[in-house]
Formats: C-alpha cells, structure tokens, sequence
C-alpha cells in the first residue's frame, strides 16, 4: 500500500466520500493482477495532488457492501465522488498520464 | 542518449530478455506497457513452470522475474509505445512525446484476448462484459453466466466460474471443442456446466447491466435470447503488432514473421519473442526461452556491428 493514499471500509465509506474535496475510490483485491499495477500510479497522483484529491483503497473482499451497493463487477473499478455523490466512474487499469487526464476536471 | 537494446513488453519474454541483457552489461530499458507483466497478471495458478513444485500465482511470478530483470540494472517505463521508426538506425520508439534511440530493440509485446465485435460488448465492458474469469468471477456468485468459447482458455475459464456462478453456460460455434481432451472432460462431466454447440453470439443485451445474449444456432439459423448475467469472452488472443505493422513482416494472422530457429524479424537488429511472434506453443516457458534468444541473437548482432 503507498504512502500517500488511504484506506477506507464498509464502516467509514460514507462519511469518507461526504467530503467537498473529491475522493477517488480504488476498489480492488489482492488477487487482481490489473489492480497492483495501479498502485504505484495511484500512490503518485494521490501525492501530487495533496489537499485536492484523496485517494482511497476499498478491498472488494473485506467490504461487500459497498461493492454491491455501487454495482462493482469488475477490478480495478476507480470511482470519483464529491459531496457524496459518485462523480465519474473508470473500469480498469490505465496509465498515470491517461488518468492524470482524466482526473483533470476535478483537480483545479 | 542511444539505448544499446530497448525491449518493448513485460511477460516473461521481455523480462527474460531484460534479465539476459542487462548480465550482460547492456543496461536494457524496456517500454513495459500498461498490460504489465502481460497475460499472467490475469492468471491464477501456474502449475506448469519449471521450479514452482507447489505452483505459484501468475502475477507473483511476474513480480519475481521483473524484480530479477531490475536486479542486474534494467530500467523501466510504465506506458504503452504510440510508434516506432525503424526504417533508419538507430531505431526510434515513442512514447507519446517521449522518444527514445535504440541500436537494437527485442519486440515482446504479446497476445491480447479477443472481443466478439458484437452489439452491447463494449458499452457493457465492466457491467457484465468481461475476458478475465480470474478477475471478474468474484462479481459473480450465484448468477448464470455464460462463456463464449471452444478452446482451453475459454474450458478453463468456465471451469473457474464454477467456483462462484449457479450456472455457465459454454457457447461454442462447432460441435467439439478445441480444447485438451482432459479439460474437455472436465467440462462436460460438470454439474453446473451446459454447452450449446453450434452457436454463435449475435448481440449481448442489458441496458446498464448484462441480461442475457442473443445466440443464433448457425445450423439452423435459428436465433434465441438467452438469459444471462455475465457473458465472458474466451475466444482467442491478437497478437499486439498493430504498433509495428507497417515496418515489420508480419503473417496473415499479425503474428510478427521471424527466422526459423532465431528471433531476427524482417528488419536488421529488430527480435521478436514470445505470444507476439508464437501461434503454436504459447507457454509463459516457452516465451522466456524465446525471450533469452532474442537477448542473445541482439548481443551478438550488437558485436558483430562495432
């Protein structure tokens, strides 16, 4: 797990994505191939961009329920949300420049 | 700065080249791609390579080897090349806007499994759609799904479902299967496993989620929608030449052509290892031994240039 990004559960999901500053939420699981490729990209972005973006980990295996509740089927899912709602949703591993792109709207 | 050898592509072809040409003092740079460490990455246990008694996981292999290649000085850069020039030497390969000079290039890019090209697979990619039972089958419990495919890929696949879905279904266009005879066994001895043969995918329905298939028996044309919550695609690999495909020979498959018995491509000091230029063995031992070839033909054709 990288240093810049944060863990977050069934328990504190809500509270955590409530906040005005975007949240991107990682769901994946340590099976997952695609998905550790995303960690060192994601761990980048989340310390480039301190104070504007928080990024946190879900593991789909510990938390079922927001898995389900959000329709997750398939890993990586990357999901943004602000004020609690779900902003933008990516399926799959991609590169730091096209997520970087991508991230852009919400990274003013 | 002109890069002694550049290697394009991260499975074990690639790697065992890095890991080749980097002992022998060539500091490689290998363009990985976002695909790392390639078709293992999405594979769970690996019985069959040498060393691993117990079997290992397909993407702690690829970090072993890819930890092994960086050991001996490989450098790495996480993108997927955009073109190369290899019409004049050194070679250029880009990377968007970074371009990078080669004097030798190893091309291990691999096979990519194959889309059905049909209505709804790609707007439901992720919602239903997907090629990867070992990364999606989680999504899946006791839900019916569907797999489309005859070959031992597709067997397998529908083989792992069953460790989550109530149901697979195998949709295969003959009336056997391509597969193994063992994994054809196991498939068809398999409570929870159906096989419509002679039968093709015509359109994947769903509005946001997979709900089932229209699947056309291509004897008797006639078409059915059947029910579904899942529909995985196992219909074969592309070889990934699109990049290369006006510079280099390839055959009519996309497979790049190569020498018999070396990896030298149609063009000097270019190699080809692994899934990439491979239609017949496509074993992760057998692309790092073409990977270890492709260090060592570039070696010695680096030599025999000075």
């Amino acid at each position: 797990m990288g240093q810049n990004t944060t863990t977050v559960t069934d328990a504190d999901f809500a509270s955590t994505i409530s906040s005005d500053t975007p949240t991107l939420v990682d769901f994946w699981a340590e099976w997952c191939g695609p998905c550790k490729i995303m960690d060192g990209p994601l761990d980048e972005i989340a310390g480039e961009n301190d104070g504007k973006l928080t990024v946190a980990k879900l593991n789909v295996d510990e938390n079922p329920t927001t898995m389900s509740a959000y329709g997750v089927m398939s890993i990586p899912t990357l999901i943004i949300f602000q004020g609690g709602e779900e902003k933008r949703r990516f399926v799959g591993a991609r590169s730091k420049n096209q997520l970087t792109t991508e991230l852009s709207d919400f990274l003013s | 700065m002109t890069e002694k050898v550049l290697i394009i592509g991260s499975g074990p072809a690639g790697l065992t080249a890095a890991i080749y040409a980097a002992r022998a003092d060539l500091s490689p740079l290998m363009i990985e791609g976002m695909e790392r460490g390639g078709q293992l990455m999405i594979t769970t246990d690996v019985e069959n390579y040498p060393g691993f008694p117990d079997g290992v996981m397909g993407p702690d292999l690829m970090e072993q080897m890819r930890k092994q290649a960086e050991r001996f000085g490989t450098r790495i850069i996480s993108s997927d090349v955009t073109s190369v020039d290899f019409s004049q030497r050194p070679f250029t390969v880009s990377v968007g806007q970074d371009t990078y000079s080669a004097e030798s290039v190893v091309i291990s890019t691999g096979a990519s499994a194959r889309w059905l090209g049909v209505e709804g697979e790609e707007r439901l990619r992720g919602f239903g759609v997907s090629a990867c039972a070992t990364c999606d089958g989680f999504f899946f419990k006791e839900k019916e799904l569907l797999v489309i495919g005859g070959g031992d890929t597709a067997l397998e696949e529908a083989l792992f479902l069953t460790k989550f879905a109530s149901k697979v279904t195998v949709v295969h266009r003959r009336d056997e299967f391509r597969a193994s005879p063992i994994m054809a066994d196991r498939v068809l001895d398999h409570p929870k496993i159906d096989v419509l043969w002679n039968s093709v995918v015509d359109e994947i329905l769903g509005d946001t989620l997979v709900s089932g298939a229209k699947i056309r028996n291509v004897e008797t044309d006639e078409v059915t929608d059947f029910t579904a919550d899942g529909v995985f695609v196992a219909i074969g690999h592309t070889p990934n030449t699109k990049v290369f495909a006006d510079q280099l020979k390839l055959d009519e498959a996309g497979y790049l052509l190569t020498e018999p018995g070396t990896t030298f491509t149609s063009v000097e000091g270019v190699f080809a290892a692994g899934d990439v230029t491979d239609k017949i063995y496509r074993q992760a031992v057998t692309a790092a031994g073409m990977g270890c070839q492709a260090a060592l033909d570039s070696q010695r054709w680096l030599h025999e240039q000075a």
